[in-house]
């Protein structure tokens, strides 16, 4: 008897859901069984490497967009969704990226492929310089300082001679691999690709680690993680670096893509869109994410026959989103 | 030398006197209490141990290393673990993952060792596991361990937070009101666990704790806190009789008629 009481008591309390959540909590359900998951993304992967060769130059051109942004995005995850840290200035890490690669490249005539760890490099620096002393504070105060950073950046590359002021900078070198050199959309097609296959890599194998669980801990609380023995300083700056190396990376295939970046390239608007994407998508969940990177870069051009009204339907969506489901399209579970 | 000495600590809090230059010592292998009416410091004292608060004068040393103006984090890894007076658990998260955290200080892969998965990086993961498994089996809750913490009875979610503080491995472990919130089985079985963790796994054992009946059954010495100040130490017959300390607990006579 007493036995049954206790099994009632500790029976999970269950919550009443609005059809909306019931409906897409089953279709993620659905994503949940291993097979069905296997075969989707066996799918998709076929599906990607062979679009190239049967659509327009336009389509590739937005999924090239989008695989970018994919990638930026499950940066900005690992700030935001797995270490709970506000960053308001994260484009400023995709410019120190762009402009690392476009300074060494057109300056000095590096070989693209040798820019890319003076970039990361470049990214650590800069995450260490921000993140170090703004890391020990609560976190507004580092969503203040990054906001600051992001401007400041922007201003320090529109004046400084190196990075070729207002106008920006032009003759990146095309980047050569094999003895072909990159030049075609089809190119940084598969090379974003790439780029975001292995971020997405990257970031489940963090997410499943000593380091992710950390920083879930932190995010949980932060005076417990603290008595467990979790330096939570040293553990948020490590978020914050590896997501700004993520950017840099990023932002050096997209300078050699473009040739040419200039400074407005990295406006606050583009950072608020990258953070966007992943609120939208449920911060921490890497589907999630992917799922917000690609309807914010797809949603703008599918509903380009709407007009000048597309950004006002955008932004209602997003109105009932946040008041529906305000953890996301596709939110980690265990939060 | 004992394990813990705490020497003259004073811990004020602008005008107020939290701690008033409190001494006392912590023998390797002892069950030690701290008891006190409410606000009496007893909290604040053990913040002062663990490192979240600094104590304005004194010197604390653990193990004979002094462990003034140290983080809390590298406190836990000089072997001190401590449990909170509300529970302070992981909520959302499963109850072996909670108690996962304990390893943190103990192990040391990084970001290469997790996105490479390096054999090394993989015995560490398993060795958290099982290290995490033993913990929960120890204290009687490993059945529960896929759970989210936040479903458990209250009980159970208790017994998380200790089986979370001995996963830390600690040579000493502060535990801040165990009992509280517990019926009289729970208390019955802490206080076996308690007698376990000193003797099965050589850990030595501070607690602070409001529940006397516990108190004297286990521990062999008990400090008296009043106001910050020490007022009375000993065996629990011989803090019982000090006339202090009733003062302390039940008032004066002449005050009785005002109740």
């Amino acid at each position: 008897m007493t036995e049954k009481l206790e099994a009632c008591e500790t029976q999970p309390v269950v919550r009443k859901k609005t059809p909306l959540q019931g409906l897409s909590d089953t279709v993620y359900g659905i994503f949940e069984n291993k097979r069905v998951r296997f075969s989707f993304i066996v799918l998709i992967l076929v599906l990607t490497l062979l679009l190239p060769q049967m659509s327009s130059r336009y389509t590739q051109e937005v999924l090239t967009n989008a695989w970018f942004y994919i990638v930026v995005c499950l940066g900005l995850n690992i700030i935001v969704g797995f270490a709970g840290l506000l960053s308001l200035g994260y484009a400023a890490f995709f410019a120190v990226g762009a402009y690392t690669t476009g300074i060494l490249s057109s300056h000095y005539g590096i070989n693209f492929w040798a820019t890319l760890p003076f970039s990361a490099l470049a990214a650590i620096i800069a995450g260490i310089v921000i993140g170090g002393p703004t890391l020990r504070l609560r976190s507004d105060y580092l969503a203040i300082v990054t906001l600051g950073f992001g401007e400041i950046t922007r201003l320090v590359v529109r004046n400084l001679r190196i990075t070729g002021g207002a106008s920006g900078l032009i003759g990146i070198e095309r980047p050569v691999l094999f003895g072909v050199t990159l030049y075609q959309i089809q190119h940084f097609y598969y090379m974003f690709f790439v780029l975001a296959v292995l971020a997405i890599f990257v970031s489940y194998r963090l997410y499943d680690s000593r380091l992710g669980r950390a920083w879930q801990y932190i995010r949980e609380d932060e005076d417990a993680a603290e008595a467990m023995g979790i330096n939570v300083v040293s553990v948020r700056l490590y978020a914050f670096i590896i997501g700004s190396v993520f950017a840099a990376i990023a932002g050096s295939v997209m300078a050699a893509k473009m040739t040419a970046i200039s400074p407005e390239t990295f406006a606050f608007m583009q950072s608020i869109m990258i953070l966007l994407a992943v609120v939208l998508g449920g911060m921490g969940k890497i589907p999630g994410v992917i799922l917000g990177a690609l309807v914010m870069v797809l949603f703008p051009e599918l509903s380009r026959e709407i007009g000048p009204y597309r950004m006002l339907i955008f932004g209602v969506l997003l109105l009932f989103l946040m008041i529906y489901r305000p953890q996301g399209l596709w939110p980690d579970h265990r939060t | 030398m004992a394990l813990l000495e705490v020497k003259n600590i004073t811990l004020r809090f602008g005008g107020l006197t939290a701690v008033n230059n409190l001494s006392f010592d912590i023998e390797e292998g002892s069950i030690r209490s701290l008891i006190g009416p409410n606000g009496a410091g007893k909290t604040s004292v053990f913040n002062c141990l663990t490192g979240f608060y600094k104590p304005t004068q004194g010197e604390i040393l653990l193990e004979g290393q002094s462990i003034m103006n140290k983080k809390p984090h590298k406190i836990t890894a000089m072997s001190m673990a401590r449990t909170f007076q509300n529970l302070r658990l992981f909520k959302n998260l499963p109850v072996l993952e909670n108690v996962m955290s304990g390893m943190h200080c103990r192990s040391n892969a990084g970001f290469l060792g997790a996105v490479l998965r390096t054999p090394k990086q993989r015995q560490e993961e398993k060795r958290i596991r099982e290290v995490a498994e033993e913990c929960l089996d120890f204290v009687g809750i490993l059945h529960h361990k896929d759970r989210i913490a936040k479903n458990l009875p209250y009980g159970d979610q208790r017994k998380v937070e200790w089986a979370r503080a001995l996963a830390t491995q600690p040579k000493l472990l502060l535990l801040d009101e165990p009992a509280a919130g517990l019926n009289y089985d729970e208390k019955e079985k802490l206080i076996q666990l308690i007698k376990r963790i000193r003797d099965e796994r050589k850990i030595t054992v501070f607690l602070i704790e409001h529940d006397m009946g516990l108190v004297m059954k286990i521990s062999e010495k008990i400090f008296v806190l009043d106001y910050g100040q020490k007022i009375a130490e000993g065996t629990a017959t011989e803090v019982q009789n000090n006339p202090r300390v009733i003062e302390a607990y039940l008032g004066k006579e002449e005050d009785e008629e005002l109740e």
